[in-house]
């Protein structure tokens, strides 16, 4: 069984447009189900509004105020107007890779076309609202204030590398992290099956369905945290570009 | 592997075959699928699409209702709180008053009672007084009355010295003396008495 063939992009309909393949494939099948899904639950859950939540209400507003208590924490509340943009990509990504945890199930996050994308439209949107903010000045960014005319020489191009590098990390962790960990317990469970079928040996087969099972319980908590991570550092790169950190 | 033995058999264009190899291997299940680039154009118009719709489905629908809702009850939250504090000021400020009235009523028993009690001193004072009077009158009478018996009395010694000391001239002397002179002499005698 080959581990990454569940990674494997499936064309479930032809569609083309201006000379470009844009077919629906498997991706877009749960990049769907994933929106459908948050979409269901945050209005399944707000859809009494009672003042005394029930559990379903209580559940979305709790989901809602930990993404607002990111961006207060992280952007305060001049970074509001951010929320739902934050709110979006943490519920997107979280769902996706969520979903990916179910057998058979496609991981939409685990392709770096989706990551890449995701985290390209974060910089641009860090990139665009900084100089609307504060026009030119916007390159104060990678000139700190305060400090020695000599450091400048050194510290300028390290701020304007960090910046570039940006939005490679942001997508390679969040892909490489669900890629590795499911190409991991693909391999694992492909012990299982091996070391089962091997005759007198068959009982080491317990051994990697152990080490599945920590890894399946780690890989939750992988999905959770990497959706974390990732809105919570676009939170960060909003920030920066916000007024207090550029200065006037 | 198999590529690579495919790239054995095609001997003499070696690079060639290579690169056809890397190509191939890009397509077979042998590659990384995420590294196939033909696949990017509909991966992200779809996530393009998937998310713009989750965006507006969040941004214009479901944030205001759930954050109406929180926002809702937290100013529920608040105004049951401010009228809260409102009672407490209230039952403070009655507290107050009563501690007030109490203490005025304390304050007024207190000097009622000082007035009495001053009334009543004062009333003591005066009767003190005229009972005092009373009796240093009597006393004075009664030093006067004592005075006056003690005069008599010193009279009626001085008349029996008188007598005592004509007696006893007559007798030692045999003499007739003459009062007069006795007076003197006996007069004399006592201040010559009174001056040792």
């Amino acid at each position: 069984m080959d581990p990454l063939h569940q990674f494997n992009i499936e064309r479930y309909g032809e569609f083309h447009l201006f000379g470009l393949d844009l077919s629906f494939t498997n991706s877009s099948f749960f990049a769907l189900l994933a929106v459908a899904l948050v979409v269901a639950f945050l209005g399944f859950g707000s859809r009494k509004r009672a003042l005394v939540p029930g559990r379903m209400q209580s559940l979305a507003e709790l989901f809602y105020e930990f993404v607002a208590q990111m961006v207060r924490s992280t952007m305060g509340q001049e970074g509001f107007k951010f929320f739902p943009l934050i709110f979006s990509i943490f519920a997107f990504v979280l769902t996706s890779n969520l979903l990916g945890m179910f057998p058979y199930f496609f991981t939409v996050t685990s392709h770096i076309a989706v990551t890449g994308a995701l985290s390209l439209m974060v910089i641009s949107v860090v990139i665009i609202y900084g100089f609307l903010k504060h026009g030119l000045k916007f390159f104060k960014l990678f000139a700190p204030s305060g400090l020695p005319l000599a450091l400048y020489f050194v510290i300028v191009p390290i701020e304007i590398i960090s910046f570039l590098a940006r939005p490679f990390s942001l997508a390679i962790r969040l892909f490489a992290n669900m890629m590795a960990g499911h190409a991991l317990m693909k391999v694992f469970a492909s012990f299982i099956i091996m070391l089962g079928s091997a005759g007198a040996f068959s009982v080491l087969a317990i051994l990697p369905f152990l080490t599945n099972t920590a890894v399946v319980g780690l890989e939750f908590l992988i999905a959770f945290l990497q959706a974390y991570v990732f809105a919570l550092l676009s939170c960060i790169y909003l920030s920066d570009v916000s007024a207090e950190h550029i200065g006037h | 592997m198999i590529v690579f033995f495919d790239t054995g058999k095609a001997a003499g264009h070696a690079v060639e075959a290579t690169e056809h190899a890397v190509e191939a291997a890009e397509h077979t299940s042998g590659g990384m699928p995420q590294l196939d680039f033909s696949t990017f154009p509909s991966q992200i118009f779809w996530l393009a699409i998937a998310f713009v719709l989750l965006y507006l489905a969040l941004d214009r629908y479901l944030i205001p209702r759930i954050g109406g809702a929180i926002e809702e009850r937290k100013d529920r939250i608040a105004d049951d709180l401010d009228m809260a504090a409102r009672k407490k000021a209230e039952a403070d400020a009655a507290m107050l008053a009563y501690d007030k009235n109490l203490a005025d009523a304390r304050a007024k028993a207190n000097f009622i009672a000082a007035e009495n009690r001053a009334a009543l001193d004062e009333q003591l004072a005066k009767e003190t007084a005229a009972q005092e009077a009373e009796l240093d009158k009597s006393a004075a009478k009664a030093e006067k009355q004592i005075a006056k018996a003690r005069s008599e009395a010193m009279k009626h010694v001085e008349e029996i010295a008188l007598d005592v000391a004509a007696d006893m001239v007559a007798t030692l002397g045999g003499i007739k003396a003459d009062p007069k002179k006795l007076q003197k002499a006996l007069e004399t005698a006592r201040a010559g008495s009174a001056a040792s």
